[in-house]
């Protein structure tokens, strides 16, 4: 099985029905796995706070939601992650493509990587960091601590992550 | 005819409905006027009324509204694409359309300038848009609700509040009875 299979056989075993994305080079494998899997409906949106509507929308509708977005979209979603899905206490998965870390070809990229541990920290969102391939093993146990605790949850996945499980 | 008016005239049709109503005035002047479990009212995030809607409305059968305002989905204008390409047959989006950012003091929009959401919705691929003046709102809503098409309303009226207290019920409570009355039958 591979990583991106692995994932979304996570996804699907905790009972998550409702995927929304905005893209990433990263995830690009998860969301084609996505398309092949038919017990999860997959909305791409367009911006990711409005993504984490669609989450909230479908949640209250009875359907485990997560989101697939990229750490340099952190700053967009503040205010949603703040006034809703905390202050509602929605539970969020958030499979997010760390960019920014070694291995990443654009500089640009480590600016908002140098902020985002320090923003999820600022917010008390619960953070697991992905840099090695067994890191991926612990994903059914961080799913399932998300829907224990009704929070929006951070997995942050980084280009050794990537490089490693897909080598 | 002003938001109030609108919403006092649907508050019969849309009772026994789902609905998600944008944050501030709309969602206070609502409660006000019809508090019931089947609102959920939005205490933050302005934008996203259109996305929970739609999100809820795509993952279960109930007629789902969602009341939007102009400036709110000037905000989250990419709602627009995101609802034309993932059509719900049971998700109706009111968006009224005072031209104003009614809750912050009736600040002008751009919608009542040159920006018409009409032609938005339209261009961004949605099959059903219909706009109104707010005089004919109770008629067009209840051939929407009817119609078993996704449809975008866009309500044209005056701007202006009403003088209603906000809304003191905790965010979970609100939540909570939301989604027993998503899974009433």
């Amino acid at each position: 099985m591979s990583a991106h299979q692995k994932i979304i056989a996570d996804f699907v075993s905790n009972r998550i029905e409702f995927v929304t994305s905005v893209p990433c080079k990263q995830l690009a494998g998860v969301i084609d796995q996505l398309g092949e899997t038919p017990e999860i409906h997959h909305v791409p949106c367009n911006k990711e706070d409005e993504g984490m509507g669609l989450c909230a929308g479908a949640f209250m509708g009875g359907k485990r939601a997560a989101i697939l977005m990229q750490n340099t979209a952190l700053g967009v979603t503040l205010n949603t992650l703040a006034t809703l899905t905390q202050f509602y206490r929605l539970p969020l998965p958030m499979l997010i493509s760390y960019r920014g870390e070694v291995g990443e070809p654009v500089a640009c990229q480590v600016e908002m990587a140098l902020h985002t541990k320090a923003l999820l920290a600022q917010l008390h969102i619960p953070t697991y960091h992905f840099h090695k391939p067994d890191d991926l093993a612990e994903l059914d146990r961080i799913l399932k601590h998300t829907f224990m605790c009704n929070k929006p949850v951070a997995i942050l996945t980084d280009a050794s992550f990537w490089k490693g499980v897909n080598a | 005819m002003t938001r109030f008016d609108i919403l006092k005239a649907i508050a019969p049709l849309i009772r026994d409905h789902l609905v998600v109503c944008n944050i501030g005035s709309p969602s206070q002047e609502l409660h006000m006027l019809d508090d019931q479990d089947s609102n959920f009212y939005m205490l933050g995030t302005m934008g996203l009324s259109s996305s929970i809607g739609l999100g809820l409305a795509l993952v279960q059968d109930k007629i789902v509204v969602s009341i939007d305002g102009d400036g709110s989905v000037l905000t989250n204008l990419g709602t627009l694409p995101t609802i034309a390409n993932n059509v719900a047959d049971n998700f109706v989006l009111l968006v009224i359309d005072n031209g104003s950012y009614g809750s912050t003091g009736d600040q002008p929009t751009y919608a009542g300038q040159k920006t018409s959401l009409t032609a938005l919705a339209r261009a961004s691929g949605c099959e059903t848009v219909v706009e109104c003046p707010a005089v004919e709102i109770t008629d067009v809503l209840q051939t929407a609700l009817g119609s078993g098409k996704m449809t975008v309303i866009i309500c044209k009226c005056s701007s202006g509040n009403a003088t209603v207290p906000v809304i003191t019920m905790d965010p979970v409570v609100i939540r909570d009875r939301f989604m027993k009355a998503v899974k009433r039958v």
